[in-house]
């Protein structure tokens, strides 16, 4: 191979999936830009006219569903790691030669449909099911309570949905610990407290970084879990940007609120990067 | 390394009520994590346990007793039957297209050094960090505005766009724990560049090939939100499902569901026996230190 065929192969190799990327997701950002700074209705058609009050009227008229959105991925968020951590502790230090069937046990939920499955936690939490009715005989609901339709709910479904996302970072992280540290760490009489948070929680940082940004991202832009399982009282920004696009047809609004969400979760994004650093958040540092 | 093959420190001298209370915190950590998987599996149970639901309304939310019936005839109504072909099509042709993109791309960024590399990789990464409702409606948005029809294709030119970056991050992690030094045997041995990487190194990556196109095929069949914004008439499964929601359920989204389910979870032990039984092959070949 002559040298300048070598030193095109990359490109040659990357412009396909690039051009695609750059066509399909790029591009379109650009075209999303330019709908949120015009106006008119689809009936009268748009003329671009630089509007950037959209931006000051989207954000004054739903801070609520943007504030709801953050705190219920951010509950989400911080409840799937109460949950992962452990699990992932026990899958990847007890779990012996059944730690792959354990992690298969965690990613069965991804064998059913997203939809249905935020769909059985109607069934669950339903009314006249068996769930309520404990909670009612032991007095944790009152006579007329529901969990349906409520915040727990949605919260609920959105860590549910969530989840292996991450449970499987951190244990991918935890796995990598030599069982031999702990036991070093105990033989130099370190207290199970010590060896949790100086041995254990050091190591598990990477995946708790990737797990926090694989929950808390998709979680912010939601919206099956509080249509399906809350009320208008629950409706994230995912809600309105999907009903302006697709319902009411105010795309300028939508595609304000899209960048909004976009932005705020970049600058939560980068907050976090100088915490931990660009090249682990990319994944891009193994690369050598 | 297995936890139990390395040397355990002494707890003889522990008194017995420190012994004890260790014994109770174990315990309770694996109590933890028994019902943090049961949290993750009863709505499974759940879905698979109302197939057999002999359901007389237009929801199946509540028990009424068990059946057969819908088992019998699951695909009793076209409509759903028909979003799943779709769903199969689109997602087939996802895979193929997005694999084939994503791989070549792996394989440029983790082999060569070359301009640009560094903000390819973060460009790669920007779709994956980036919500799906954001995605779906940037991308409604291009279509509006060079007035594309939206349907099949639309839908895939979606699937394949977010797929691609999950391909690249999962080839790439397999390529960098790559050994160069079998290639350059091949070569060194006559094999041209393509020859070497038809015969060498593409069975070697081989598996996270496989495993990427299974992750494509599995977001593209699952994704709703996306999809969504770009489907215009044509319905796909879960675009049947979310209309369905509203009005009503029937028995056959979880017979369909369930069938996906044993189907898939079949496929996975299949593979992981695959891969035994090729490992247990190769094992009886001579390995050099």
């Amino acid at each position: 191979m002559s040298r300048a065929r070598r030193r095109l192969l990359p490109y040659a190799l990357l412009s396909p999936g690039l051009l695609w990327l750059v066509v399909f997701f790029a591009v379109p950002l650009y075209y999303m830009a330019e709908i949120s700074l015009k106006t008119g209705t689809l009936e009268t058609g748009y003329q671009f006219t630089w509007h950037f009050k959209t931006y000051t009227d989207a954000i004054s008229n739903y801070q609520d569903q943007l504030l709801r959105s953050f705190w219920y991925a951010g509950l989400a968020t911080v409840i799937a790691l109460v949950i992962a951590f452990p699990l992932a502790y026990v899958i990847a230090f007890r779990g012996g030669k059944y730690k792959n069937a354990l992690l298969l046990l965690v990613i069965l939920p991804f064998f059913i449909t997203y939809l249905v499955r935020t769909l059985s936690w109607q069934t669950i939490l339903d009314d006249d099911g068996w769930v309520v009715d404990f909670l009612k005989t032991i007095g944790l609901l009152g006579e007329n309570g529901r969990l349906l339709a409520t915040r727990t709910a949605v919260v609920a479904g959105i860590t549910y949905n969530f989840l292996p996302f991450m449970i499987l970072p951190v244990y991918a992280a935890l796995e990598r610990v030599d069982p031999r540290m702990l036991e070093a760490a105990y033989d130099l009489y370190a207290k199970r407290r010590d060896v949790v948070m100086r041995v254990v929680v050091p190591a598990a940082t990477p995946g708790i970084v990737a797990g926090v940004l694989l929950t808390f991202i998709p979680a912010a832009g939601d919206f099956v879990n509080a249509e399906l399982l809350g009320t208008p009282q629950q409706s994230m920004i995912g809600n309105v940007i999907q009903s302006r696009y697709l319902e009411i047809t105010d795309y300028p609004t939508a595609a304000a609120l899209s960048f909004i969400l976009m932005a705020i979760i970049l600058v939560l994004v980068l907050v976090y990067a100088r915490f931990v650093g660009t090249e682990s958040l990319t994944g891009a540092d193994e690369a050598r | 390394m297995e936890a139990a093959t390395a040397p355990r420190r002494s707890r003889a001298a522990e008194p017995a009520l420190v012994r004890g209370g260790r014994r109770v915190m174990n315990g309770a950590l694996n109590l933890y994590a028994a019902l943090a998987l049961i949290y993750l599996l009863v709505p499974v149970a759940i879905i698979l346990l109302f197939s057999f639901n002999d359901t007389k309304s237009r929801f199946n939310f509540i028990w009424q007793g068990f059946t057969l019936d819908h088992w019998k005839e699951p695909f009793k109504f076209k409509d759903l039957t028909d979003a799943l072909v779709t769903s199969i099509q689109v997602a087939t042709l996802a895979t193929i297209v997005a694999t084939l993109l994503g791989t070549l791309m792996a394989l440029a960024l983790v082999r060569y050094q070359f301009r640009g590399r560094s903000t390819t990789n973060l460009f790669i990464f920007i779709p994956l960090a980036t919500p799906e409702v954001v995605l779906g409606a940037s991308l409604l948005s291009l279509f509006i505005s060079v007035g594309f029809a939206r349907g099949f294709v639309s839908i895939l030119i979606a699937h394949v766009m977010f797929s691609v970056s999950f391909v690249v991050v999962t080839v790439r992690s397999r390529l960098i724990g790559f050994d160069r030094s079998i290639e350059e045997a091949a070569q060194d041995l006559g094999a041209n560049g393509l020859q070497t990487f038809f015969r060498v190194t593409l069975p070697l990556i081989a598996p996270a090939v496989v495993a990427a196109a299974l992750l494509t095929f599995a977001l593209s069949i699952d994704d709703f939100v996306i999809t969504n914004f770009n489907a215009g008439s044509t319905v796909t499964y879960p675009l049947y499902i979310w209309g369905a929601a509203r009005v009503s359920i029937p028995p056959q989204v979880n017979v369909l569901a369930a069938m996906i389910f044993l189907f898939t979870v079949a496929m996975m032990i299949f593979t992981v026996w695959q891969q035994r039984r090729a490992e247990r092959l190769a094992a009886v070949r001579p390995t050099e230190a």
